[in-house]
C-alpha cells in the first residue's frame, strides 16, 4: 500500500512538471493582462523544436535553448498581434495553436520523413534522471528510504527546476518592482501609463517570461518525459495548465497545488485503468480524466470558492489621446 | 467605425482581401521552405477541388461543415460572445443524431426520421452550449474558458459512450453499427437524379441545402428581427444595450442556444450523411475552422458561404496535394488556416492605420490640386 502511494506520487511529480511550468507561464502573461490560450501551441512547438534540435545536434542543451527560442518567438507573435495591433487575444491564441499543430507535423515530415515524428533520441540527447546522493544507500531503510529514493530522488533536472521555479516566480511577481508593475498592468493599465511606464513594453516582457517557461515545458515533454516528438504530443496539457492557473486563482503557490492535483488525477487515471475499487466498482478512466475540467468549471461558476481574474485581462490597452 | 477616414468599400472588401493575400503569401513561403512550388501546389489544389464532379462534391461536403460552424461562431460573435466550443457542441449533437438513427431507423421512413434527427442535433448541441451560457449569464464565468473545458468533457464522454455503451456487441472497435439506408441523408447525386440530371457520386448530401437555408434564417434573424437587433446591440455595446432595456442575461442564453444548435447541425452532414454510423472524433477540428470561416466571412451569412467554399477548396485540394507532393499532407492546410486566422483575425487592425494615412494623404493632395487650380 505504502509503496503504491509513493509510486503514484512519483508519477504525479512527473506529469505535473510541464503543467507547473506552463501554468506559471500563463500566470506571467495573464497577470499582465494578456489572455493566453496559446499555451498549448507553444508547448507543442517547443517540444518539437527541442526534439528536432537535440536529434540534429546531439545536444540536449541546444534543444532546450531552441525550445525556449521557439516559444518566445511565438509569444512575440502573440504580442505583435494583440499588444502592438490590439487584435483579439483569443483569436490570436487560436491562430498560434493551429499554427503549431500544423507546422510541427509539416516540418517534421519534411526534415525527418517519419510521418511527423522525430527520430528516437538516444541517452545523450535527453534529460536523464539524477540519483541524489545517498539515495541508494538508504533505499532499504523502512519508510524514509522509499520516500527518498523513489519520490525525491531519481527525477530529471527539469522536474526539480519546475518545483524550484515556483518560489522564484512568486518573488518576481510579488516582491520586485517589475512584478508590481506587471500586476498593475493587468489590473489598471491606465495607472501604469500615468506613472510614465510603458504598458506595451511591460506586457511584452511578461510574454517573454511566459515564452521561456513554456519552452522549458515543451522541452520536458519531448526530451525528458519521452524520447522524441510525436504529433500533437501536448494533448491538451496547455489547456489543463490554463485550468490549473484559474484553479490556483492566478497565485503561484495555489497554482502549484492545482497542477499537482491535476497531475495526481492523471496519475490515478492511468493507475486505476480497469481496476476494481471496493464498494464503487470499476471507475471509467474518462470520469477521472474530465475531473480537472469539471472542477475548474465549478470553481469559475463560484460553486467552490470564487476565481476572479485580473481586472483588465483580455482588454487591449489604448493610450487615451 | 464612423470616424473612419477610409471609404466603406475599402473597409469591407479591400482590407479583408489584402489580409487574406498576406496569409496566402506567408503560406507560399512555407510551401517553398518544404520544397514545394506554391504555384504548382495551387494549381493541383484548384483542379483537385473544382476540376471534376467528385472533387466538387467533396469541396461542398466540407463547405457544409464550415457553413454550420461558421454560422455558429458568427451568431455568438454578433452578440460579443466567443463560442470556442463548437467542437464539443457538434460532437454531442452527433450523439443526438446517432441515438435517433440507431433507435428509429428500423421503424420510421426517412421523411419521418429527418425532422427528428434535425431536432435532436440542434437540441443536443444547444444543451451542450447551455451550461456555459448559463454560467456566463448568471455566474459570470468566462465563456471562452468554460466552452474550452466543455470541449474536453464532450470528448471524454463520447469516448466512454463509444467504448462501453454504443459499440457493437462483441466488437472492440469503438463504432456503432451502420444505420439502415433508409435513415441516411440522400447524396447530392441522388437528389439531382430525381430531376433527371446526373452528378458523380460524392459525400455531398442534402445537408448542404439545409446549411444554405440556415444561412438565410440567420441573416433574417440578425438583420430583420427584434432579437437580431438586440443581439447586435449587445455585441457593439453591452452597457448601452442594457441601458436600452435589453435583458442581457436572457439574451446570452438565447444566443448561445442558437449557436450550439447550429454547431450541432454539423453532425447531420458528418453522422447521418457521410459516416452513416457513430464513431470517435468525427468533428475533426471543423469547429475550430468555423472561427476562421467566420473571421473571413466578416460575421455575415453571405460572407460565410464564400469563406466556407474557400475552405472547402483548401481541404479537398489539400487532400489531393498529398498524392502529388510526398513532402506534405493535410497538416499543411492547417498552417494555411492558422495564417488566415492570424491575418484576418488577430492582425485585422494592422493595415487600418496605414490605409487611413494613405487616404488622408490622397485627400490632401487632391485638395491642394484643386486649390492650385482655383488660384490659377
Amino acid at each position: 500500500m505504502y509503496e503504491s502511494i509513493i509510486l503514484i506520487l512519483d508519477a504525479t511529480l512527473r506529469v505535473s512538471a510541464p503543467l507547473i511550468l506552463a501554468a506559471l507561464a500563463g500566470l506571467f502573461s495573464e497577470r499582465s493582462g494578456i489572455v493566453n490560450i496559446a499555451l498549448e501551441g507553444k508547448i507543442l512547438a517547443s517540444a518539437f523544436a527541442a526534439a528536432a534540435t537535440a536529434s540534429m545536434t546531439g545536444s540536449v542543451t541546444l534543444g532546450l535553448l531552441a525550445a525556449m527560442g521557439t516559444s518566445v518567438l511565438l509569444a512575440m507573435l502573440h504580442g505583435f498581434a494583440c499588444i502592438t495591433h490590439r487584435g483579439d487575444q483569443i483569436v490570436s491564441g487560436v491562430a498560434i495553436n493551429m499554427l503549431a499543430a500544423g507546422l510541427t507535423v509539416t516540418l517534421g515530415r519534411y526534415w525527418f520523413g517519419l510521418g511527423g515524428q522525430t527520430p528516437p533520441l538516444s541517452q545523450g540527447e535527453r534529460f536523464t534522471s539524477i540519483t541524489l546522493p545517498g539515495a541508494d544507500a538508504i533505499a532499504d531503510v523502512p519508510v524514509i528510504g522509499l520516500l527518498y529514493s523513489e519520490l525525491i530522488s531519481g527525477h530529471n533536472i527539469l522536474v526539480y527546476l519546475s518545483i524550484l521555479i515556483v518560489p522564484v516566480c512568486w518573488w518576481i511577481i510579488f516582491k520586485t518592482r517589475f512584478g508590481l508593475r506587471l500586476r498593475a498592468a493587468g489590473e489598471n493599465p491606465h495607472a501604469v501609463d500615468t506613472a510614465g511606464i510603458s504598458v506595451a513594453w511591460l506586457r511584452y516582457r511578461a510574454l517573454i517570461c511566459a515564452g521561456i517557461l513554456t519552452g522549458i515545458a515543451g522541452a520536458y515533454l519531448s526530451t525528458a518525459h519521452s524520447a522524441g516528438f510525436v504529433p500533437n504530443m501536448s494533448a491538451g496539457k496547455g489547456y489543463i495548465a490554463l485550468a490549473a492557473l484559474i484553479f490556483g486563482k492566478w497565485k503561484p503557490v495555489p497554482v502549484l497545488w492545482g497542477c499537482l492535483l491535476f497531475g495526481f488525477l492523471d496519475a490515478m487515471a492511468i493507475r486505476l485503468q480497469g481496476a476494481e475499487l471496493p464498494f464503487i466498482g470499476e471507475i471509467p478512466v474518462q470520469a477521472i480524466e474530465i475531473l480537472p475540467y469539471v472542477l475548474t468549471v465549478l470553481l469559475l461558476a463560484g460553486f467552490i470558492g470564487r476565481a476572479v481574474g485580473p481586472k483588465s485581462i483580455g482588454v487591449p490597452y489604448v493610450k487615451s489621446r | 467605425m464612423n470616424d473612419s477616414k477610409i471609404p466603406a468599400w475599402v473597409n469591407i472588401i479591400v482590407l479583408p482581401l489584402i489580409n487574406i493575400l498576406f496569409a496566402f503569401a506567408f503560406s507560399a513561403i512555407i510551401f517553398i521552405a518544404v520544397d514545394v512550388n506554391p504555384i504548382e501546389a495551387a494549381k493541383t489544389m484548384i483542379s483537385g477541388a473544382l476540376g471534376y464532379q467528385e472533387g466538387i462534391g467533396y469541396t461542398f461536403y466540407y463547405a457544409t461543415n464550415f457553413i454550420f460552424t461558421g454560422l455558429a461562431v458568427a451568431v455568438a460573435f454578433s452578440a460579443g460572445l466567443f463560442n470556442i466550443g463548437g467542437e464539443g457542441q457538434a460532437y454531442i449533437g452527433g450523439l443526438g443524431v446517432g441515438l435517433v438513427c440507431l433507435g428509429l431507423d428500423h421503424t420510421l421512413p426517412f421523411w419521418a426520421i429527418l425532422p427528428i434527427t434535425m431536432f435532436a442535433s440542434m437540441a443536443f448541441g444547444a444543451l451542450w452550449a447551455f451550461i456555459p451560457a448559463y454560467l456566463q449569464a448568471y455566474r459570470g464565468s468566462h465563456i471562452v474558458i468554460t466552452t474550452i473545458m466543455f470541449n474536453f468533457i464532450a470528448s471524454s464522454l463520447m469516448v466512454y459512450l463509444m467504448v462501453n455503451v454504443l459499440n457493437q456487441k462483441g466488437q472492440m472497435a469503438p463504432v456503432s453499427r451502420l444505420f439502415e439506408p433508409s435513415a441516411v441523408l440522400p447524396g447530392f447525386h441522388e437528389i439531382v437524379g430525381w430531376f433527371g440530371l446526373s452528378f458523380s457520386e460524392s459525400p455531398m448530401n442534402l445537408s448542404f441545402l439545409i446549411a444554405l437555408v440556415c444561412c438565410v434564417l440567420v441573416w433574417l434573424l440578425l438583420w430583420r428581427t427584434r432579437w437580431g437587433y438586440a443581439i447586435r446591440a449587445m455585441g457593439s455595446s453591452p452597457s448601452a444595450a442594457e441601458y436600452g432595456g435589453i435583458n442581457r442575461k436572457r439574451l446570452i442564453i438565447i444566443v448561445m442556444l442558437i449557436s450550439g444548435a447550429l454547431s450541432g447541425l454539423l453532425s447531420l452532414n458528418e453522422v447521418q450523411g457521410y459516416g452513416q454510423q457513430l464513431k470517435l472524433g468525427f468533428v475533426a477540428g471543423y469547429g475550430f475552422t468555423g472561427i476562421a470561416v467566420c473571421l473571413i466571412g466578416r460575421n455575415h451569412p453571405f460572407g460565410i458561404i464564400l469563406a466556407s467554399v474557400l475552405f472547402g477548396i483548401l481541404y479537398q485540394g489539400g487532400a489531393e496535394l498529398s498524392f502529388d507532393f510526398p513532402n506534405i499532407d493535410r497538416e499543411m492546410i492547417q498552417v494555411v488556416q492558422a495564417l488566415v486566422v492570424l491575418f484576418s483575425g488577430a492582425l485585422s487592425l494592422m493595415l487600418v492605420k496605414p490605409t487611413e494615412r494613405l487616404f488622408v494623404y490622397l485627400d490632401a493632395k487632391k485638395k491642394s490640386k484643386t486649390q492650385l487650380a482655383a488660384e490659377a
